[in-house]
């Protein structure tokens, strides 16, 4: 038994911290949010070459083939950074699902893409306000082609390809879903860019009108290779999520210590200081769920779907929590768009839905515990 | 990361899985599995008396107190196996509550600063469960404030001399040995005359009067010194430098009581699956319910993980950190809410606190009624934010009206 990353880990995880220190500090975020720039095109070709994206892809499609513990703590550190670019649709949803279902055609020609950022995938399945079920998918897959369409999609105005979760057989049940990868440079693809609560990663609705797609897995097993890829991207965008945490609770604490009222330091008020220490316990029982989740991932565990469930609702909650309060930290200044405790806010409540609501989550979990409980 | 047993670590879980087979009193099993939190009872069995055989047979066996060094009554375990031995015994590791504070506060501070020859000759016996220690720091003008605490030592000639009054001792009334923190010196701060003492609570001048506490139980005591002689043999550290023998005591109470802390989820979550609500679904499908289940699983299994990553960071030889504050932080307040959402759910039938009628033998009425002390004893949930905000996050200390100041001339009322 060992509960810790591995030295070599470790090492791995401060050089993405270095590396992201210097290439994408708040100034990039920002510009990014401010911007017309959809994402940080440098950031991610740079992402790319220094084999981040790759990490957990085969070498035999042109990754690192380190593992999935090394792309946790990857994921940590780009959710430190606030990092505006696709990995979390490109590499733990796309490429995850094309290792698991893809054909080995599929896979040859895409993951080295991906891997290399070169090409940029994300997965498609909301079509209505709510939770994404059998019974509201709609979009209609017929002789080779999609009818219908998504939104929002998240990365969808930049990605090149999509797995787009659509109904082949009519009915509301899940047999008569599938998968499917589109290239998005085609003429039945039309993009239009949405609004939404965090700018630094953007979102579109796409309407396929007779778009050409290949299947992705077997015909009926969409809704399955869906879910299943929702648990592993949940454990790596939950990493994400703890990174983000840590560095709103630091933020907190930093100001703390240096904003003085009342002749002293605001983190000598209890008030303060208990609400700082409340942060650390979430942050705190989020990551040691998430090293399970870690742990879980990498072996393949039957505890898999369990595990990704309650890091799910661990992750979320704690990046929430502190992200909020640590405007309430910062007081008035907290709430300028200068400081950047509001990047903090929205990505947190951007990563809180981006693959469900916490209520789908808890569900799960619920779910899943009885399952095993009567096994 | 790896949560799966080495090859030794599977070896010893083999051994003390077989050895428990064999030797443990399978005849408790049913009362333990069903006893509830704050107490067992073994329908009639003096739980005493079973506990103690229970210890001794372990002792005998060389399976008691694994981590301490076998010259003192141990087995020179590593922390993993420590934890792999907690969870093959399992159930019957409930009957070891009136040993937690002997086995993971005295001792070790007994062990880290006594004199040798006390070590080895009550060490064992500790170890052994043929004497219960219990641990007399809080007094009615210092609980949270331990360092403003008033017992007096005084020196004469060779021995010392006590006066004063203890409180909240948990189990002074079947304990034989105690450790002991006094002020020795007045005239300067706080926390620098103070000098800690171990003592048999038989020794004369020594009263012991139980409290009745809020849930009616009696575990606790007030404690009185009067004219209480003790040799300076029984000197724990250097004179004067009680406060730094009390923090090993404190630190390794946090995490003797702070982890591998339930949250108390897997009760409720068993109640949930039984339950049926008014409109005639089962609880646990109803989504409020599921959404607080959903809290206090994860806090269950983060606290569960949180206690691994602690033995993992004790096995590569770092101390037990401050960090550990968070078990009974956590799972104070769950044991309470839990209860209180369970009776709740029950309705008029929560109020009925008798086991033969109340659902799953009134646990959750136990429950409710004792976990208010759990957010209290051994630091209060302020007193632990206190200690992650200052000693974690590195926030400022709290501004103190006592600071620098001679005990005996800080403000009192
Ligand atoms: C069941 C039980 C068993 C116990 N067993 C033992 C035992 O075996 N041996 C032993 O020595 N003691 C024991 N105790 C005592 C326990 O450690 C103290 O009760 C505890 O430390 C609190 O001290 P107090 O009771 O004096 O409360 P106080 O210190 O008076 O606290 C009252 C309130 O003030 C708050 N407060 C105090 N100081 C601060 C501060 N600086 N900042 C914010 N809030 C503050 C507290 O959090 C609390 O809410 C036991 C207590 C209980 C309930």
């Amino acid at each position: 038994m060992d509960f810790e990353f591995s030295a070599e880990q470790q090492q791995l995880k401060e050089q993405a911290r270095r590396y992201l220190a210097d290439k994408c500090p708040t100034t990039a975020v920002r510009a990014i949010l401010e911007g017309s720039e959809p994402f940080d095109r440098a950031l991610w070709q740079g992402l790319g070459e220094m084999g981040f994206l790759g990490a957990a892809i085969p070498e035999e499609y042109g990754g690192l083939g380190l593992g999935y513990l090394e792309l946790c703590v990857i994921a940590e550190e780009l959710g430190r950074a606030l990092a505006p670019v696709p990995v979390s649709s490109s590499i733990f949803l796309v490429a995850e699902i094309l290792k698991a279902a893809g054909s080995e055609e599929q896979k040859q020609r895409w993951l080295p893409k991906l891997a290399s950022g070169e090409v940029i995938g994300t997965l498609a399945s909301v079509e209505a306000t709510g939770s994404v079920r059998p019974s509201n998918v709609a979009l209609s897959a017929k002789a080779g082609t999609l009818t219908g369409a998504k939104s929002p999609v998240l990365d969808g105005d930049i990605a090149d390809i999509a797995i787009v979760l659509a109904r082949h057989a009519p009915g509301k049940d899940a047999q008569g879903l599938s998968l499917y990868l589109v290239d998005l440079n085609q003429s039945g693809i039309e993009r239009t860019v949405l609004d939404t609560i965090d700018p630094s990663r953007s979102q579109a609705k796409i309407a396929f009108n007779g778009a050409a797609a290949e299947l992705v897995g077997a015909a009926g097993d969409g809704w399955r290779l869906y879910e299943e890829a929702l648990d592993r991207a949940a454990i790596l965008t939950g990493f994400e999520q703890i990174g983000g945490a840590d560095k709103a609770l630091e933020m907190g604490r930093d100001y703390a210590l240096q904003r003085f009222a009342f002749g002293r330091a605001i983190g000598s008020f209890q008030a303060i200081k208990h609400m700082l220490a409340d942060m650390y316990v979430s942050a705190t029982l989020a990551r040691s769920n998430g090293y399970f989740g870690a742990y879980a991932l990498s072996t393949g565990s039957a505890d898999l779907a369990e595990a990704a469930a309650t890091m799910r609702v661990s992750s979320t909650k704690a990046f929430q929590h502190c992200a909020k309060n640590n405007i309430q930290v910062h007081g008035g200044m907290g709430f300028t768009w200068a400081m950047d405790c509001h990047l903090y806010y929205r990505r947190s409540n951007l990563l809180a839905v981006s693959l469900g609501g916490l209520n789908e989550w808890e569900d799960k979990l619920i779910d899943r515990l009885r399952a095993k409980n009567a096994a | 990361m790896n949560f799966d047993d080495t090859p030794h670590e599977a070896a010893f879980r083999a051994e003390a899985r077989a050895w428990i087979q064999a030797n443990a009193p399978t005849h408790l099993l049913p009362y333990l599995e069903k006893s509830g939190y704050g107490g067992i009872e073994l329908g009639g069995l003096d739980p005493m008396k079973e506990a103690k055989a229970w210890q001794k047979k372990k002792y005998d066996a060389g399976w008691a107190c694994l981590h301490w060094p076998k010259e003192y009554g141990g087995r020179g375990s590593s922390p993993i196996e420590r934890v792999i031995w907690n969870q093959e015994e399992g159930p019957y590791g409930a009957l070891s509550g009136s040993f937690i504070i002997g086995h993971g506060m005295c001792g070790p501070t007994v062990m880290d600063w006594g004199p040798e020859e006390a070590k080895r000759e009550l060490l064992p016996r500790l170890a052994a469960g043929e004497d219960i220690w219990c641990q007399l720091f809080s007094e009615p003008a210092g609980g949270s404030d331990l360092a403003g605490l008033r017992t007096k030592a005084e020196r004469d000639g060779d021995d010392w001399v006590i006066n004063g009054q203890k409180i909240w001792t948990s189990g002074a009334h079947y304990s034989q040995w105690g450790i002991l923190i006094t002020r020795t010196d007045p005239d300067v701060p706080k926390h620098k005359g103070l000098t800690m003492f171990f003592l048999r609570m038989d020794t004369p001048g020594v009263r012991i009067v139980p409290i009745k506490q809020a849930n009616g139980q009696s575990g606790f005591n007030e404690v009185y010194f009067d004219n209480v002689r003790l040799p300076d043999s029984q000197r724990l550290g250097g004179v004067g430098e009680g406060w730094k023998v009390s923090l090993t005591t404190l630190m390794n109470e946090r995490l003797s009581i702070g982890s591998g802390m339930s949250a108390g989820f897997p009760d409720i979550f068993e109640f949930c699956k039984e339950l049926e609500l008014a409109d005639g679904t089962l609880a646990i499908n109803d989504r409020g319910v599921r959404s607080k289940l959903a809290e206090w699983a994860c806090r269950q299994s983060g606290l569960k993980y949180t206690g691994m990553r602690a033995i993992s960071a004790l096995s590569r030889g770092e101390n037990p950190g401050p960090e550990n504050s968070i078990g009974k932080l956590v799972a104070g307040s769950s044991l309470q809410e839990i209860a209180m959402f369970a009776l709740d759910l029950q309705g008029q039938a929560g109020a009925v606190s008798d086991p033969k009628l109340a659902t799953m033998a009134a646990k959750f009425q136990a429950q409710l009624l004792r976990s208010p002390a759990t957010r209290v004893e051994g630091g209060t949930d302020e007193i632990l934010r206190n200690i992650i905000g200052e000693r974690v996050l590195g926030l400022p200390d709290d501004m103190r009206a006592d600071k620098g100041i001679a005990f005996n001339k800080i403000p009192t009322a």
